[in-house]
């Protein structure tokens, strides 16, 4: 058995995400299991604070996803219960969460991300839904990707190539947040890049090139082996693959973040980086971009998130309410 | 490892045959993982409440099977089900008229089975099933997998609509295809909530005759109605050209997973090998256990249990929907069953609008689901049949207001937000 002592690994939740996190959970509790960790996987619901208190972990591993996992109030919660958890703050997550707030503070750090307008429901009520619309397009031209500025998965994401679909991938997206990014989308190879810290720093595990058989990485295409080909390391020059490694890395640090966390970049025909969205809590299902790159970096995925796990614990609880 | 030359993450990717296209993970399916949760009054699923059994008894019933009977219960049996339960099955469909001998009956794993095995010995790809507008999701599921197109008939509040039938078998015979059968429900329809009036019954048979077109008459509801005895079903007014499909799930259990087809002789036989291929037999612990409930137990009482809770939620539902709904959407008034089917008002789009009603903690699905070619937009279906009354008017409350905002987000960006 590991001298670790009894950790839980934290899913699903009634965020949209569920069903990909039950699966993350259960992926890293497996692979934790193998190395003879003591494991539990635990749902979020009411019981999960009294039984933080009654029966204290060593550590949690927070492999819920979406609001619920993301925005901050999760890993509030667990600081208030006194328990270490591997990931972000609640401050830290709740700045990378926000699609625009990131996009913002990576751009202050000289990293390039494709230009953008994050617009609340209410500004187009109060302005005129066309005309705002209009106004979008005249200054960030065609085609735009349209995202909730709050989750993953690309849930509610649309790509808008023609003005006439903009308004459906509006009300598609306010149906699932109260604020919509509405980005330049950029033609290039996408990738994401993997950022591990487990007590030496942060550093990228090699980039995943990924290839959307369809030509979009929805969620099907996400969550359904063979709808997307990936490529890990990714096909790039080394130049560029440092140069990916670094931007990811920088993310990560001038996010605040801590452990663990994917961004997602699309690399241009004449190798230029645009930086897309940070993940604090990064999928671990069987087709999920974190996992591939330690395989590809031949690091086990159980050895890793009980190295993470190790690392939370020794670093003990985080004060209630730390600043990112 | 790496896999720099590309993977898939599926080795077997380029092997699957050509009916897994569509066989993927979606946002639907996402979603309704969240609407399980019991934060959420979810009127998305066809789930009997089944609480409302004796469990005990029953408990008490299998135990006694499997003590007696064990080495029965627990064995292989003949693939067409269990000559007893057969027997028993030929009596509930007496209460619809039907006329039936235990040979002409197999059972099956729930009636989605029957339509699976249905489908496998009619379907060639590219065939055309005739079917409801909206029509079951889980038929419709069955008929894409054996690749067959689906052509919607047009229903209005007495059900299928006749002329409408006509048209659609002139259609497709014009196109040069051949429909395999039409896809029926006629009692308490399934999402439509819609009974087929008893003078239009004879008329749909005989022009599905007339063209040399089967019925697949599905009923797993008919012994559901709220007002007075069930209506004759198809199979009680014609033994031939009618493949009738019965079910359990909705009268007993849902999972014991019994169901059973009645078809003419040589149909029949095909069934049972098609049936044998899949499930060398149908469950026989299951089997006993209905056997023995429909023998020893007053379970027409259960369904008379059952039939006055559903009515008192279908009463909760319409209330609420005439208290709560805007002015621009409807609904149909079921007489029966599990579901109320809901048109939103222009510009509305079901679909889009669910995961604002997951947040504000209530779940449905989604229109587009019930229909083959797009349509449904619209429309969603709404199921009383779990949620208690109070439940009910709360869940519709909520969709209620979580519409409110939907429509007020819809305006904001005018008619293209759904015309586009």
């Amino acid at each position: 058995m590991s001298d670790l002592g009894h950790v839980l690994v934290l899913a699903g939740g009634v965020s949209f995400e569920r069903e990909v996190s039950l699966a993350s959970g259960r992926r890293v509790a497996e692979a934790l299991r193998n190395l003879g960790v003591d494991v539990e996987l635990v749902d979020v619901d009411a019981h999960l604070l009294p039984r933080l208190v009654s029966e204290p972990p060593s550590a949690v591993f927070v492999a819920v996803h979406g609001i619920e996992g993301e925005d901050g109030a999760l890993r509030d919660a667990l600081d208030l219960s006194g328990v270490p958890y591997v990931g972000a703050t609640g401050a830290a997550a709740r700045l990378a969460f926000d699609k625009a707030t990131a996009k913002a503070i990576v751009a202050r750090a000289g990293i390039s991300t494709p230009a953008s307008v994050a617009l609340q429901h209410a500004a187009f009520r109060d302005l005129g839904g066309p005309v705002l619309l209009d106004r979008v397009v005249g200054r960030l031209g065609l085609p735009l990707v349209v995202k909730p500025v709050r989750g993953g998965s690309a849930l509610g994401v649309s790509v808008v190539r023609d003005a006439s679909e903009l308004p459906q991938a509006m009300v598609g997206c306010y149906s699932y947040d109260t604020v919509a990014l509405l980005e330049q989308c950029v033609a290039g190879t996408e990738l994401a890049v993997s950022v591990v810290d487990t007590g030496d720093g942060p550093v990228a595990l090699p980039a995943v090139e990924i290839e959307p058989v369809s030509g979009a990485f929805d969620y099907a295409a996400r969550y359904t082996a063979g709808m997307t080909e990936y490529h890990a390391p990714a096909r790039l020059d080394a130049s560029v693959a440092t140069k990916v490694a670094e931007v990811a890395v920088t993310a990560h640090r001038v996010l605040g973040l801590r452990d663990l966390s994917r961004t997602d970049l699309i690399v241009t025909a004449d190798g230029e980086i645009e930086y897309l969205e940070t993940n604090v809590s990064p999928g671990m299902t069987a087709t999920s971009l974190l996992p591939l790159a330690a395989a590809a970096a031949d690091i086990d995925l159980g050895a890793l998130c009980r190295d993470l796990l190790q690392h939370a614990a020794t670093r003990g609880m985080s004060a209630p309410g730390a600043p990112a | 490892m790496e896999f720099s030359g590309g993977s898939r993450l599926d080795p077997y990717v380029d092997r699957y045959a050509e009916r897994t296209h569509g066989m993927t993970t979606s946002e639907i399916r996402a979603l309704f993982a969240v609407a399980n949760r019991p934060e959420i009054i979810s009127m998305g699923g066809g789930s009997p409440f089944v609480s409302a059994l004796p469990l005990d008894a029953i408990g008490e019933m299998t135990a006694k099977i499997v003590a007696e009977r064990g080495a029965q219960a627990l064995q292989y049996m003949g693939g067409q089900g269990d000559p007893r339960l057969r027997e028993l099955i030929c009596g509930v469909m007496a209460l619809e008229g039907i006329s039936a001998s235990p040979d002409d009956v197999v059972v099956t794993v729930g009636s989605q089975q029957a339509l699976d095995v249905v489908s496998r010995i009619f379907l060639d790809p590219g065939d055309v099933v005739i079917a409801e507008a909206p029509s079951y999701v889980g038929a419709l599921g069955t008929f894409t997998q054996y690749q067959a197109d689906v052509v919607h008939v047009q229903m209005d509040d007495a059900g299928l609509v006749p002329e409408a039938l006509r048209a659609a078998i002139a259609q497709v015979a014009a196109s040069g295809r051949r429909a395999k059968f039409l896809y029926t429900v006629p009692n308490y329809h399934n999402p439509a909530g819609i009974t087929l009036v008893e003078e239009r019954r004879d008329e749909i048979i005989a022009i599905c005759a007339e063209a040399n077109l089967l019925i697949l008459e599905d009923n797993p509801y008919g012994l559901l109605g709220f007002d007075g005895p069930p209506l004759p079903a198809l199979r009680a007014r014609a033994t031939e050209g009618v493949i009738y499909l019965g079910s359990f799930s909705k009268t007993f259990a849902s999972g014991v997973r019994v169901g059973w087809a009645v078809a003419p002789p040589g149909v029949k036989e095909k069934l049972v090998m098609a049936s044998e291929a899949t499930t060398l037999c149908p469950v026989a612990l299951s089997q006993y256990v209905v056997a023995e409930f429909l023998a020893h137990h007053p379970w027409q009482e259960q369904v008379k249990v059952y039939r006055e809770l559903y009515r008192a939620r279908r009463d909760a539902c319409l209330d609420a929907l005439a208290a709560s709904f805007p002015t621009g959407s409807s609904w149909t008034h079921p007489a029966g069953g599990f579901y109320v089917w809901v048109t939103l008002p222009e510009g509305v789009d079901a679909k889009a609008m669910l995961p604002r009603a997951i947040q504000g903690r209530v779940a449905y699905v989604p229109g587009t689901g019930f229909y083959a070619d797009g349509q449904g937009r619209r429309n969603l279906r709404l199921s009383y049949s779990l949620p208690d009354p109070e439940r009910v008017r709360e869940g519709v409350r909520r969709l209620a207001a979580v519409l409110d905002e939907e429509f007020e987000i819809v305006s904001t960006f005018g008619a293209g937000a759904l015309d586009a």
